[in-house]
């Protein structure tokens, strides 16, 4: 099979290239592209990219894939080759910094910006904050997030506004704050996100949703988000 | 990066708020002059358009439309524009002929309609 691999090495390329590499694969097995690169890299150890878990809980390599983001370690080769050819490439939109990895900072600055954790004054009466069924269930769809960034670096809005714009999948963690009961930051969280970009750029694309790889729905977060806002201020 | 001083309401629900009900008012009038139109086509005369337009709601109707349009207008391009015009320069020209054709459109509008 033919990949095409994106390469870029900032101390010797003067600009990115893609690289052709012809690979074998084995006779009645369908291979993930985690498991292709990997075959790659046996033969060029210069190819770099974030892999870890390689079973799609880390997060660590999410690429784009013939123009679809997503895990490359639980993204069978089958479901994306076309035309006989595997085109990989960097997650668009954020800088590389080497061949497949890329540079999450702007991405993790706008995750900081939201608060992503417990915000409660109250002191918890007894060992623990306790919550019903109902209100956790209120969770799900939410908390599951390992943060690949296939959501945001495949929006166009984050794009052009990653600074300013959350993006989806912070949008998404946003929201598993507001949604939880056990929260008491619920004005400041939606006072922070009421201004024309972080929330309102979202223009209903909903490239989040279908790449997402454990297959949460951010518009539906960003659509809870706005409702929020939008009875706050009536 | 892209700031906010340019856009008057700086609140994103204000923003999103007022681009759905000008949108709705868009919608009525396009609908009120298509009903209009079909009834009363085929030649239509001088007399016939003034007598509708001179009525005391067409002209009403009218200029919020023509409001409308311009809130509309404003929000969907400087929407456009933070998110596709990278250089400051560039966005202040064109978000500032917008606006200036904006209000020409606005005065022109009530001109039309209250002038005659």
């Amino acid at each position: 099979m033919l990949v095409s691999v994106y390469r870029y090495n900032p101390e010797t390329d003067r600009e990115p290239y893609m690289q052709d590499v012809e690979v074998s694969l084995p006779e009645g097995k369908d291979l993930m592209v985690l498991d292709v690169l990997n075959l790659i890299k046996e033969k060029d150890q210069s190819l770099s990219y974030r892999r870890s878990c390689r079973e799609g809980v880390c997060g660590s390599d999410g690429v784009n894939m013939n123009g679809k983001n997503g895990l490359a370690c639980i993204t069978p080769v089958s479901e994306v080759v076309s035309r006989g050819k595997l085109v990989v490439r960097p997650l668009p939109g954020l800088p590389v910094v080497r061949d497949l990895v890329v540079d999450m900072g702007v991405f993790y600055k706008q995750y900081q910006r939201i608060k992503p954790y417990l915000q409660n004054s109250t002191p918890a009466g007894g060992r623990e904050r306790l919550q019903s069924p109902e209100d956790r269930a209120k969770l799900d769809g939410l908390y599951e997030c390992i943060l690949c960034a296939c959501c945001s670096t495949s929006c166009p809005s984050f794009w052009w506004n990653p600074e300013k714009f959350v993006g989806p999948s912070g949008l998404l963690q946003a929201y598993r704050f507001l949604a939880d009961t056990r929260d008491e930051a619920t004005e400041e969280r939606l006072a922070d996100l009421d201004d024309p970009f972080s929330v309102f750029r979202c223009r209903g694309i909903m490239n989040c949703v279908s790449v997402c790889p454990k297959g949460l729905n951010p518009t539906k977060a960003i659509g809870h988000i706005r409702d929020m806002l939008l009875s706050r201020a009536t | 990066m892209v700031t906010n001083v340019l856009n008057y309401g700086r609140s994103g629900v204000a923003d999103w708020v007022v681009q759905r009900f000008s949108a709705l008012i868009l919608a009525a009038y396009t609908v009120v002059m298509v009903i209009w139109l079909a009834v009363n086509g085929g030649e239509l005369t001088f007399a016939q358009w003034q007598g509708f337009m001179g009525q005391t709601w067409v002209r009403i109707f009218t200029l919020l439309t023509v409001l409308a349009l311009a809130g509309h207008a404003w929000i969907g391009l400087w929407t456009v524009a933070t998110d596709y015009m990278k250089k400051g320069g560039v966005r202040v020209a064109f978000l500032g002929s917008v606006a200036i054709s904006l209000f020409v459109y606005v005065v022109w509008g009530i001109s039309i309609l209250w002038g005659f």
